[in-house]
């Protein structure tokens, strides 16, 4: 059947709603017990958790974004004293700083059998091995396909990022049979194993689970023709929990989010205002079964719409569609979550100033690059002359510092790069995904 | 087969029960945890038709019974268990029990039921069958709350509400009258919604569990889930001080 948690995957709606109201009106008791954050939202309303009776009451509460994350670093966001976090993961924050996100020892049990869920949907099963090609770090993705595989019961092969030569020959010579990785790094194992002459069937190679960037239906059947499996899509943000969050079935028809643990809401992304079900808008999640780092209202950024109809796997969650575009200009680089404003805040420390500047992002065979692109300044000019350390490596290096990707950059004459009624176009992705 | 949604229950003017919402599954038995005042004999009352609440729902198995007197309800098929035991002392074990069915005692073929159910609470507790001519009042703590759970057994609930059935016995004594109740759920399916202030014996039996904080729910979650939970943990199963102890 592959179902792993038929008891809630497959719950009635009556059931759910009964489920999630509990859970929700838990949830909201201890954020305002525990979260000052969420205690002062409550106060300025002139609310009590216990105001919300319904699982609709939920949007009389404001949204919780970003900024309220960061404005919060590092930990006051947290619902538990940090001696009872046994893990901190990190994601990427508007600006120089990450978003910091706690799990207590019951929040990683959770977050593996959701992580369960989708690996169980997909095929995977006690027999499996697994290798794991995410980051192994402050990143939530490889943690989480890891304790999921381990809850299965399947092989996990920690493998981390990058050395393609050395993934291929462990994937030959120790059978792997399921690949965890970002879609693009998927058609780059393809495209390698091509160049090494090296038939994909050859492979035990049987299931994909791919995450942490946007894919198309085309790069599917791709990865699906240049690796010889079945390939399925997965959805999670590492300040909701990370992978888990929904994830695809055997039908390949949208995404089922795992509703007895989030709260799924579709608003408008420019007024705030809950849109009708079947809406495409942007995503936002609230937690019911967190302890360490609850989200009320979260803002996802990511555009979707939701459809409730019954699925023919037999699942009665509801399905999110595919991800296309997100309604913030974060971009996706290899996997990693960039601001185009971290960008800035690097570039302007480096130039000690402002600094006309273009960041490039292009896809080379499969994999993204990203080159910023800086107009001379006096101030750089000067930067230049006293020769303390290249502009240039110092820009890099922050860049490194703050997004944790290695960029291209490039300084050119002043007034050299293309303006569109006198302004820079900030970003220019050139990917075709 | 019993949900409740948004109950507020007050006494005079005080507010005891905040918005309350939790569900029992048939065959479940889910266990209410909270410190001294939390709200949890309220909660049971509440359910039993003896406190009334003042809003919300409480539907079981779909028919809403908020507003039924207590007897009502005990015809529906829910059974209190109430706290420090009730029996009646100066009436004999067996007079206790037969007082238990006095539902079904006039309906045709009840007392030969009724009989039935004697000696199916007799093959639970067999002590009590011992002491079936004994008063009620010379039993032992342990001996009468069996009788008190045996008489809520004679009506036959489907839903068996127990308040604090471990309160003032012996170890050895709760470790039996639990193992009763669980097997209780597992054989005859009974569905039980068990308050406890020993929450590490309720959730090692319990399937699922609610953590009420001055009338408010604060946690729900799998038994597991509540033993491994920290805030259970510092404030319901006293593990700290045990540290403490051991050190």
């Amino acid at each position: 059947m592959n179902i792993w948690d038929p008891t809630h995957e497959c719950i009635s709606r009556d059931e759910l709603e009964q489920l999630q109201l509990e859970r929700l009106q838990t949830t909201l008791n201890r954020v305002h017990k525990n979260v000052i954050h969420y205690r002062k939202i409550f106060n300025k309303l002139g609310a009590l958790p216990e105001d919300v009776i319904s699982l609709a009451d939920l949007s009389k509460l404001p949204l919780t974004s970003k900024d309220d994350l960061n404005f919060n670093y590092p930990y006051g966001m947290f619902a538990v004293p940090l001696r009872e976090v046994v893990r901190i993961h990190s994601s990427s924050g508007t600006g120089s700083k990450p978003l910091v996100a706690g799990y207590t020892k019951n929040d990683i049990r959770i977050w593996s059998n959701l992580v369960a869920r989708f690996m169980t949907a997909a095929g995977v099963t006690h027999d499996d091995l697994v290798q794991v090609t995410f980051q192994y770090g402050l990143f939530t993705g490889a943690f989480g396909l890891h304790y999921g595989t381990e809850t299965i019961g399947a092989s996990v092969i920690p493998m981390g990022t990058g050395n393609t030569e050395r993934q291929i020959m462990i994937m030959q010579d120790y059978k792997s049979t399921v690949l965890v990785s970002t879609p693009s790094y998927a058609l780059e194992l393809a495209f390698r194993m091509e160049q090494l002459g090296i038939n994909p069937k050859s492979l035990s190679l049987k299931v994909g689970l791919f995450g942490g960037e946007p894919w198309s239906e085309k790069m599917r059947s791709q990865i699906e023709q240049g690796l010889a499996i079945n390939a399925t899509d997965n959805y999670g943000l590492s300040e909701v929990i990370g992978p888990g969050i929904a994830g695809e079935c055997s039908c390949k028809n949208g995404l089922h989010i795992y509703e007895d643990a989030f709260l799924p809401e579709i608003i408008d992304p420019d007024t705030g205002k809950v849109l009708p079900p079947g809406s495409e808008g942007e995503l936002v999640i609230t937690t019911l079964t967190k302890e360490a780092f609850p989200l009320i209202r979260y803002r996802t950024r990511d555009i979707t719409s939701l459809d409730y109809a019954p699925c023919t796997c037999g699942r009665t969650l509801v399905r999110m569609k595919r991800l296309s575009r997100r309604s913030d200009d974060m971009l996706i680089i290899r996997g990693v979550n960039v601001y185009p404003s971290q960008i800035e805040e690097a570039v302007f420390s480096a130039a000690q100033g402002e600094a006309p500047y273009q960041i490039v992002v292009e896809r080379i065979g499969a994999m993204d690059s990203m080159e910023v692109i800086i107009e001379v300044t006096d101030k750089i000019f000067a930067l230049e002359l006293q020769k303390q350390r290249s502009f240039l490596d110092s820009v890099k290096k922050q860049i490194n510092t703050i997004t944790g990707i290695n960029a291209s950059v490039k300084l050119v004459a002043a007034n050299s790069i293309p303006r569109k009624e006198g302004k820079i176009t900030r970003v220019s992705d050139r990917r075709q995904i | 087969m019993l949900r409740i949604k948004n109950i507020n229950t007050f006494y005079g003017q005080v507010h005891a029960i905040k918005n309350v919402s939790l569900h029992l599954a048939e065959g479940e038995i889910v266990t209410l945890i909270g410190a001294n005042g939390a709200g949890k004999t309220t909660l049971l009352n509440t359910l039993s038709g003896i406190v009334p609440p003042k809003s919300g729902q409480i539907l079981f198995n779909d028919v809403e019974i908020n507003h039924f007197p207590p007897h009502k309800i005990v015809r529906l098929g829910v059974s209190q268990v109430p706290e420090g035991r009730q029996v009646f002392k100066p009436l004999s074990v067996e007079d206790n029990l037969e007082l238990g069915a006095y539902l079904h005692y006039r309906i045709k073929g009840g007392k030969s039921e009724a009989k039935k159910d004697m000696g199916m609470v007799f093959e639970l507790f067999p002590i009590l069958q011992q002491r079936r001519k004994q008063l009620a009042g010379t039993l032992s703590g342990g001996e009468q709350q069996m009788l008190a759970i045996g008489r809520a057994l004679m009506a036959k609930p489907r839903l068996l509400l127990l308040d604090e059935p471990s309160m003032g016995l012996a170890p050895m004594i709760v470790q039996e009258i639990l193992k009763v109740i669980a097997n209780l759920s597992r054989e005859k399916k009974t569905t039980i919604l068990l308050v406890e202030q020993n929450a590490r014996a309720a959730l090692k039996i319990a399937h699922r569990g609610y953590v009420l904080e001055t009338g408010r729910l604060i946690l729900e979650g799998t038994a597991s889930e509540l033993l491994e939970n920290k805030d259970v943990q510092r404030a319901y199963l006293g593990r700290d001080k045990k540290e403490i102890w051991e050190r």
